[in-house]
């Protein structure tokens, strides 16, 4: 595991100033510090611990988001708003899978969440499952290129020489219809 | 121009890749055209869902990676609330528990079904404890009893009255001045001959002439050669109840010389609320069953029966109308010589060491053989 230091709680503002710097240490720190609380809340609401890290990746990335966007203030602590947004995303995971018994046992106080951050939150997901789906039904080589370029930020010369293109505009060339390919898979799934 | 060229285009543009004379020419374009206007900020949108992605897509990456770090396991063992130890018991075992309870279910039935559990009611069953009680009661005073026997038996050999001592022993009061005496029925319960002897050691024989189980009561008469008459009886038998605290004493043989005991009458029922006896603060001891029950006046009031096993210093006494109810019910061909009680008291007026010395005359220890 990790140093004392490094596992230490971060102070709320850490946080946030290592979310908007990209910080890996303050992720892991945060990641590590609230992550048993989430477990505890999920486990013993009849999940198990893999409904628990799904629960509390799905927070964290919402609080990620949020704070990304720059419009994150901060009405409580950051522990209370992460086992919050826990508790509502796994109320609506239970109601789904009609497990929800009308009773969470609950161990922290919790927030009644503004009901646009879990909306927007629903509506990137959906997109993200989209763009998932989309890339999915792409086929080989668009989805490495497409990958390459837009996710692991590699250079066209890169991917180029990768995929053996005798020049760079034959590259681009197949590249921009792989994208056009892409566009016309995710904005079809509408 | 292809559709692709047109993307290329966008793209750049939204990049931020033109410049000079090439933006100009497409923002123109972009003016003219309200279609390509719209295209632009679909890729855009496009763009940053795209973004999006793969932002996420790093995050999770991340993220799992921290996650894989935790030992998720040893956590989850902390966190779990721990059922109470007896649901876990529960849990692990209640085939057995059910087994179990099951047979001790069917050893209870079992068991009343045998033992008559199911036919008698619960009054029967208080019933059948008192009797149990009882029975207790006068085992305490049997017991006693055989063990004073045999402390006279070993010192036989110097004392010159034991020539020929009973089984038992108890005590009883003559009721006339002819020879007839009443005693407790258990103490000649089973009798084969029953002797009686006076205050000066001389025994004579005697018959039972009437018993009265239900009440306790037997009857005996004198019916010995050597026997002369006692002499007018000293006390009156009193017909009407006696009232709570009132002085009382006995005289009886719990051992082989005669004992006084005195105390008080506490209350108008006997053991288990037995109207016919009174309840006595007398230490009476086994050996005393039997023996009279006076007032200080001289009146006779009772007969001593029984004790209390559970108290010490709790003694019973039955009524003394229950013994003339009782004289009532003799049949007259058991009489051979009248039965005339005595209305005269003789022992009022004196104080309790001169009582005592007109008393114990007409108390016997009577010994009885089977």
């Amino acid at each position: 595991m990790s140093s004392k230091a490094n596992s230490s709680i971060p102070t709320d503002n850490e946080v946030i100033l290592g979310i908007l710097n990209n910080s890996d240490v303050v992720l892991k720190r945060l990641y590590l510090a609230y992550f048993p609380m989430v477990l505890q809340l999920i486990i013993n609401n009849n999940g198990s611990a893999d409904d628990a890290k799904d629960i509390y990746q799905e927070a964290v990335i919402v609080l990620y988001n949020k704070v990304k966007a720059g419009n994150f203030e901060l009405s409580s602590k950051l522990k209370t708003y992460i086992y919050s947004v826990s508790r509502r995303l796994w109320l609506k995971r239970l109601t789904q899978m009609n497990r929800y018994g009308g009773d969470l046992k609950d161990f922290e106080e919790h927030l009644p969440l503004e009901e646009e951050d879990p909306e927007k939150h629903a509506d990137r997901d959906l997109q993200f499952g989209k763009m998932q789906a989309a890339l999915g039904q792409l086929g080989e080589p668009c989805k490495t290129i497409m990958e390459d370029f837009y996710i692991h930020n590699r250079s066209m010369q890169e991917i180029c020489e990768r995929f053996g293109y005798t020049n760079a505009d034959n590259a681009k060339t197949q590249k921009y219809k792989c994208l056009q390919r892409l566009k016309k898979l995710f904005f079809q799934q509408n | 121009m292809s559709d692709y060229r047109l993307l290329e285009q966008i793209d750049r543009y939204i990049n931020g890749e033109m410049s000079g004379e090439e933006l100009a020419a497409f923002e123109q374009l972009r003016k003219d055209n309200p279609a390509i206007d719209s295209r632009i900020s679909e890729h855009r949108n496009f763009l940053g869902a795209l973004k999006h992605y793969s932002e996420r897509l790093d995050l999770e990456t991340r993220l799992n990676a921290i996650h894989d770090e935790i030992d998720v396991h040893t956590l989850e063992e902390e966190l779990m609330i721990k059922p109470s130890w007896i649901v876990s018991l529960w849990r692990h075992h209640h085939s057995k528990i059910s087994v179990a309870a099951s047979i001790a279910i069917f050893a209870v039935l079992t068991t009343l079904l045998f033992t008559g559990g199911f036919k008698k009611h619960d009054t029967a069953y208080v019933e059948l404890k008192k009797e149990i009680a009882k029975v207790r009661i006068s085992t305490v005073l049997l017991n006693e009893q055989s063990h004073n026997i045999k402390k006279q038996l070993s010192s036989s050999g110097t004392g010159k009255i034991m020539a020929n001592p009973g089984k038992f022993s108890g005590t009883g009061f003559a009721l006339t001045s002819n020879g007839y005496l009443v005693t407790n029925y258990h103490v000649v319960k089973d009798a084969d001959s029953v002797y009686v002897q006076n205050v000066d050691g001389d025994s004579f024989h005697a018959k039972v002439i009437y018993t009265e189980p239900a009440q306790d009561i037997a009857f005996l008469q004198i019916n010995d050669a050597s026997f002369k008459s006692l002499g007018s009886v000293p006390y009156n038998f009193k017909r009407a109840k006696s009232d709570l605290g009132e002085d009382v004493f006995t005289v009886g043989y719990p051992a082989d010389v005669i004992a006084f005991s005195e105390g008080a009458l506490t209350s108008p029922a006997g053991f288990n609320g037995d109207s016919s006896a009174y309840e006595l603060s007398i230490l009476a001891r086994p050996g005393n069953s039997g023996g009279p029950l006076l007032d200080s006046k001289g009146n006779l009031i009772g007969i001593i029966s029984g004790k209390q096993s559970s108290y010490e210093g709790i003694s019973f006494a039955k009524k003394s109308s229950y013994l003339l109810k009782a004289i009532q019910n003799i049949p007259s061909d058991s009489l051979v010589k009248p039965l005339n009680l005595n209305t005269r008291n003789g022992l009022a007026g004196l104080n309790r060491p001169q009582q005592i010395k007109k008393l114990r005359n007409y108390v016997f220890m009577v010994k009885v053989y089977n």
